[in-house]
């Protein structure tokens, strides 16, 4: 450090400086050069006008905000371009933003222009305390120990460890009913079932109208939700509608694989899936009614619909949960039963064996 | 030629002059309250090392500069907010202005949002500010460390204001994600529900976080509030705290400064705190608040009225978050669906290794490069002179690998944007990505290193030859050559004053070492090896001399025109010490 | 049969012949060849007659000449019966059809028929088997809108439309190459049709799940969505955070680096 100090200083002998360090030797600090307004009166008044010019724009600036703000109603609109906006949320902002830009732009130019610019040194030092400040914290800190009587009674300073360790704990359990314990029987009453029950009415979502089999086309994609959602308010419909979403997608029947053993899951081609990703459980609508593949947009995973809900790309690992439909007595389609696997993502209890 | 410098009476050693006593009408007026300030708290005690404290002008200091204006454009814009919006997940109906969605059932929060958008005067400009704000903080935050790395401005002393700043840089953005989400509008509702199937998935405990997170299930309703706290509590206060500190480490080490005439390690060269750089810094705040209120004025962010309330059987193609959180949404996409299914257990490889190892990642590289470089380097002085990116061509080209890895996974969280408007097939996207993110670091790293090291051999040229000046002579044997003139001694000096660092041999002399110690040392080498090898080495001062001396010879002979460069050979150019 | 025999080395006779021959097969085959379904639809037979000739030009060489299909070789074109006289309104009106090359995705192109053609067009496909047949204006308007199916309709257009074509309806990427178009300055009409009769890969969302009145309320949101000036300024390609990120670097960012590069420059000097 103190090499490299030594030509910083005023006076420094240059022959002095290491050689193979510094090739070139330090010029020092080049001559300061005068700005135009710092010879030319003219130019100076000038740079004057020009801050007080903007900074005296900022009063009307602002008195223009006030204005806008009283006089300019909500649902009035300006057209002009590209720009189709809200004229108060508009002019609120212009006024405002340029009174601001303008009064910082006038502290630069004063600084830039008029401000003296000579640049001044300072000097460093060392990060590091000096060696009187280290030497006394040393002799001192071990005078703190043995008036504390720490060496001498060490099971003090050893007790004391423990005790604020343990001090910790209160904090952390007093934090344990931060939410219900995901043990295995909230797990089942929770997270691995829905509201889909036997005999539960598969109904249009928003509009909440039962379907009929024959109503529904080949290539017909219905956005679904189970009849019972709508008994549920708040965040307990919330909490259903995230799990219990599905899709019903009619294919003909040829032209898709159905497992033996869910052939009494569909009827003549109706199938009805569920609609939440089981990558991170974004609700999937995008469905390609020729290649019935179904695309999650958050993603990227892609579902075959006519392979049992087969993942064909992207990250999901596991195939889309498929829900057994029938048809009830006024013929209307209804669920089976609920999911036989738990829908959504993924989680590390999940016993994923059977999809 | 040395100058003697006016020098800053900043510390308390240097005896002050005695103040003018004819003092302006300002000053007078303020001469009564300040004495009681003064009688009580010392005001001129506190303000005396910092009133003319010195800081270096350069316009790449400035970008931290713009990551905190912003952050306090936040905090006054967030607390304009805080009056009307409500954090309650509570289902209300929606009875406001905007029409496309009267009479529909919703969060409060979400209605509150629509509130302040349609209803409240100011309310629409001040929640777009605030979300331009943030977009523009986090932007600074990672410009400013981009500028640290590749000026090695993070080496000691400075290591823990580095591992500070990387901390500030994952609160803001944790507190970007968190306030996005506060509306509970279909596109950050979304988000939530990534972040509930991410936090799920993580091997072990995800269950368990995920109850305590959500309180229960998804979405519950206590996420809102608790992001709340979380958004104007609890990251705020990590956030000032840390700023203070950044603040305060800056000017105890003092600002770093560029190599240049008059500048070395030992001193600081710049303007005083009071006039100049107070007024350059405060008008910059000014600046930047303006901006972003232009910003908010004019341009349209996080329009929630047309995304509608969140609702989990809804979404919209082309679901992105924020900016800052891309690198992850990339890395979520285009990983492969890997997930083991080991007997009733099931681990979700493929949510958590981008969702959490990505972040990991990233800001675990970042946090440790500074000490991985120190010991590569073995340089325990320190650093207060500014590299030249050129000048460590192995960690300029780190650091531009490292961009082009995260610049992958932004494009990858973007795949499905990139398909619709180039017209290209998603898929094929992702399959080039899954390649790319490994493969693009490499050859940046490659490309970079080369070019830092071209640039090295200009300066070198530079040197030696001199620089180019555009006239051409024509020998009498028809040939042409360039005239070269000396360049200044400020920038000879400037070009030279950085360190050559060694590429080590392996250790030959292992005397009173042990076996460990000869292992770490022998790996410290090859390491310098790696990053030094084909660094230029300075010129020396004989070389220059001699450079110098041709020059003037070549001159004198007129009409020869021949222009001899001196080439040492190749080996000589780089430095293998033992 | 003397009388033909005789007769049978006259310049006629190998004309003749020739004819007998062409109404022979003719009539075999109109015999053999599968009746043309009888439609349930109107459309007079002149009209199909038209379209049937518009089709033969335009539409056969995918489709086959009775819109048969081809579902295999490199040109294929799918069976097109029961597809109805809304398909073709839509597909011909938009350009789509014909495509003027095989590909994964029929691209929107400025359309070259008419309207009466397209209506003879409707009306044969019509006639090869019954489907969703054009909308009357009524079912489509929605001038008198009330201000709650409005907002039933935004929640309906979010629940079933937005998963593909975006919160406002600016488009979205299907896998391979494929997409779903924007939705912007669309007349009602061709909204209707697309969601009845489910083009391409886009599902049929048939009238007696998503009503009538269902369908009206979605367009109408729509619309009115599209009418509304953007509230907060600029829209920046309304394309979500991504758009919005790259603005916030540039012009964001940018300007204040500029502003940056300003403060410190040295500025000019006087000698």
């Amino acid at each position: 450090m103190s090499e490299d100090t030594a030509h910083g200083q005023p006076g420094s002998e240059l022959a002095t400086v290491d050689q193979e360090r510094y090739p070139v030797p330090d010029p020092g600090l080049e001559p300061h050069l005068p700005r135009l307004t710092d010879v030319d009166e003219k130019a100076a008044n000038r740079a004057t006008r020009q801050v007080a010019t903007f900074f005296g724009l900022v009063p009307i600036l602002s008195i223009g905000f006030v204005v806008v703000y009283f006089a300019v109603p909500g649902d009035s609109y300006l057209d002009f371009g590209p720009l189709r906006a809200n004229t108060r949320n508009l002019l609120l902002g212009l006024t405002f933003g340029l009174a601001l830009l303008f009064l910082g732009v006038g502290a630069v130019h004063w600084a830039r222009k008029l401000m003296d610019d000579e640049e001044k040194i300072d000097y460093r030092h060392s990060a590091a305390s000096s060696d009187a400040d280290k030497n006394y914290m040393l002799t001192e800190l071990d005078k703190v120990v043995d008036e504390a009587k720490l060496t001498r009674r060490k099971v003090i300073g050893r007790s004391l460890l423990g005790a604020l360790a343990t001090i910790l704990l209160p904090m952390i359990v007093g934090l344990a009913d931060l939410g219900p314990w995901p043990t295995k029987k909230k797990r089942a009453e929770t997270i691995e079932r829905t509201i889909w029950a036997p005999g539960v009415r598969v109904v249009n979502d928003i509009t909440f109208e039962p379907i009929k089999p024959e109503d529904i086309e080949i290539g017909q994609l219905i956005n679904a939700e189970p009849a019972n959602l709508q008994d549920l308010e708040g965040s307990e419909f919330q909490i259903e509608k995230a799990k219990a979403a599905a899709i019903v997608v009619r294919m003909d029947p040829n032209s898709i694989t159905i497992p033996p053993a869910r052939q009494n899951w569909q009827i003549g081609g109706i199938l009805c899936y569920s609609k939440i990703c089981t990558h991170v459980g974004c609700p999937i609508s995008l469905w390609e009614q020729q290649t019935h593949h179904l695309l999650c947009p958050c993603h990227q995973s892609t579902f075959d619909l006519g392979d049992a809900g087969k993942v064909v790309f992207g990250p999901a690992a596991r195939p889309l949960p498929q829900l057994p439909i029938a048809v009830d007595s006024e013929g209307y389609i209804v669920a089976q039963r609920d999911f036989l696997v738990p829908p959504g993502p993924s989680y590390f209890e999940r016993d994923s064996r059977n999809g | 030629m040395a100058q003697p410098a006016t020098t800053v009476p900043g510390d308390s050693s240097v005896q002050p002059e005695t103040p003018n006593k004819e003092l302006g009408p300002v000053f007078k007026a303020a001469a009564g309250p300040t004495k009681w300030l003064d009688d009580r708290i010392g005001v001129a005690g506190l303000g005396r090392p910092f009133l003319r404290k010195v800081f270096p002008d350069h316009w790449s200091f400035l970008l931290g500069e713009i990551a905190l204006y912003s952050f306090i454009v936040l905090i006054l814009s967030g607390i304009f907010l805080t009056i009307w919006f409500k954090p309650s997940m509570s289902e209300v109906e929606y009875q406001g202005s905007y029409e496309l969605l009267r009479g529909l059932r919703m969060s409060d929060a979400y209605a509150s949002t629509l509130n302040l958008s349609f209803d409240i005067r100011g309310g629409l400009l001040l929640r777009q500010m605030h979300h331009w704000a943030a977009a523009v903080f986090v932007a600074a935050m990672l410009t400013h460390s981009l500028r640290i790395f590749f000026t090695g401005a993070f080496r000691k002393p400075r290591e823990i204001n580095w591992l500070i700043g990387v901390a500030m840089l994952v609160l803001g953005i944790i507190n970007g994600f968190t306030g996005y989400s506060l509306p509970d509008d279909l596109l950050s509702g979304t988000g939530l529900r990534f972040v509930d199937g991410l936090i799920r998935a993580i091997p072990l405990i995800g269950t368990w976080a995920e109850f305590f997170v959500f309180a229960g299930e998804f979405p519950g309703e206590l996420i809102i509030p608790r992001l709340y706290m979380v958004h104007i509590l609890l990251v705020p206060a990590l956030l000032l705290g840390l700023i203070a500190a950044h603040l305060a480490l800056v000017v105890y080490h003092k600002h770093t400064q560029y190599p240049g005439p008059g500048r070395v390690q030992g001193n600081v060269v710049g303007y005083p705190v009071f006039p100049v750089y107070a007024a350059k810094a405060g008008g910059f705040f000014l600046i930047v608040f303006g901006v972003l209120t232009l910003m908010g004025a004019t341009m349209q962010i996080n329009p929630v009225w047309v995304f509608g309330p969140y609702n989990p059987a809804e979404i919209t193609a082309g679901s992105q978050p924020d900016w800052y959180m891309g690198f992850v949404e990339g890395g979520i996409r285009i990983m492969p669906n890997w997930e083991w299914h080991i007997g009733s257990t099931t681990w979700s490889w493929n949510v958590a290794i981008p969702g959490l190892g990505l972040m990991g990642l990233f800001f675990g590289l970042m946090a440790i490069y500074p000490f991985v470089e120190a010991w590569v380097t073995g340089d325990k002085s320190e650093h207060h002179l500014l590299d030249r990116p050129r000048n460590n061509p192995t960690r300029t080209a780190f650091g531009v690998a490292a961009m082009t890895g995260y610049a992958m996974l932004w494009i990858g969280g973007g795949n499905d944007l990139v398909a619709t408007q180039f017209h290209v097939s998603l898929n094929a996207v992702t399959y080039f990505l899954r390649v790319a993110v490994f493969v693009a670091p490499v050859l940046a790293f490659l490309v970079t290193k080369r070019i830092c090291i071209g640039l090295q051999h200009a300066d070198r040229n530079r040197m030696l030859h001199g620089a180019e000046s555009g006239i051409l002579d024509r020998a009498a044997s028809g040939k042409y050559s360039e005239r070269h003139r000396p360049i200044s001694h400020g920038e000879a000096f400037a070009l030279t004053q950085h360190e050559d660092l060694p590429a080590l041999l392996p250790l030959t002399d292992v005397d009173g070492m042990s076996e460990k110690e000869i292992k770490s040392e022998q790996r410290r080498r090859k390491a310098t090896r790696f990053y030094f090898i084909d660094t230029l080495r300075r010129p020396t001062r004989a070389e220059l001399e001699e450079a110098a001396a041709h020059h003037m010879h070549a001159m004198a002979i007129e009409g020869d025109g021949e222009h001899h460069a001196i080439e040492p050979a190749e080996e000589e150019e780089h430095h293998l010490a033992k | 049969m003397r009388l033909l025999s005789s007769r049978r080395r006259h310049p006629a006779a190998k004309a003749l012949l020739l004819v007998a021959g062409l109404f022979l097969m003719g009539a075999l085959y109109s015999v053999i060849a599968p009746p043309a379904q009888v439609s349930a639809e109107t459309g007079n037979s002149q009209q199909i007659a038209e379209g049937k000739a518009l089709f033969a030009v335009g539409c056969a060489s995918c489709h086959g000449l009775n819109g048969e299909g081809q579902v295999s070789g490199t040109i294929q074109g799918p069976p097109l019966a029961g597809v109805g006289a809304a398909a073709v309104d839509f597909q011909v009106s938009s350009g789509r059809m014909p495509m003027s090359r095989p590909d994964e995705q029929a691209p929107v192109k400025p359309n070259t028929y008419s309207e009466e053609e397209i209506a003879a067009l409707a009306a044969y496909v019509e006639s090869l088997g019954p489907g969703p047949a054009i909308p009357e204006p009524a079912v489509y308007d929605t001038s008198n809108i009330s201000a709650e199916d409005l907002a039933r309709g935004g929640e309906l257009f979010r629940t079933n439309c937005s998963a593909c074509h975006n919160f406002e309806g600016a488009g979205g990427a299907l896998p391979n190459g494929k997409y779903a178009p924007p939705l912007i300055g669309l007349d009602n009409k061709r909204i209707y049709e697309a969601m009845l009769t489910g083009p391409q890969q886009m599902p049929v969302f048939a009238d007696e799940v998503l009503r009538p009145e269902d369908k009206r309320a979605m367009i109408g949101y729509l619309q009115s969505l599209h009418e509304r000036p953007t509230d907060g300024g600029l829209a920046l390609g309304g394309l979500g955070p991504v758009s919005e990120g790259l603005w916030a670097w540039i012009i964001g960012l940018g300007s204040l680096i500029f502003f940056a590069m300003w403060i410190a420059a040295k500025g000019a000097k006087a000698k």
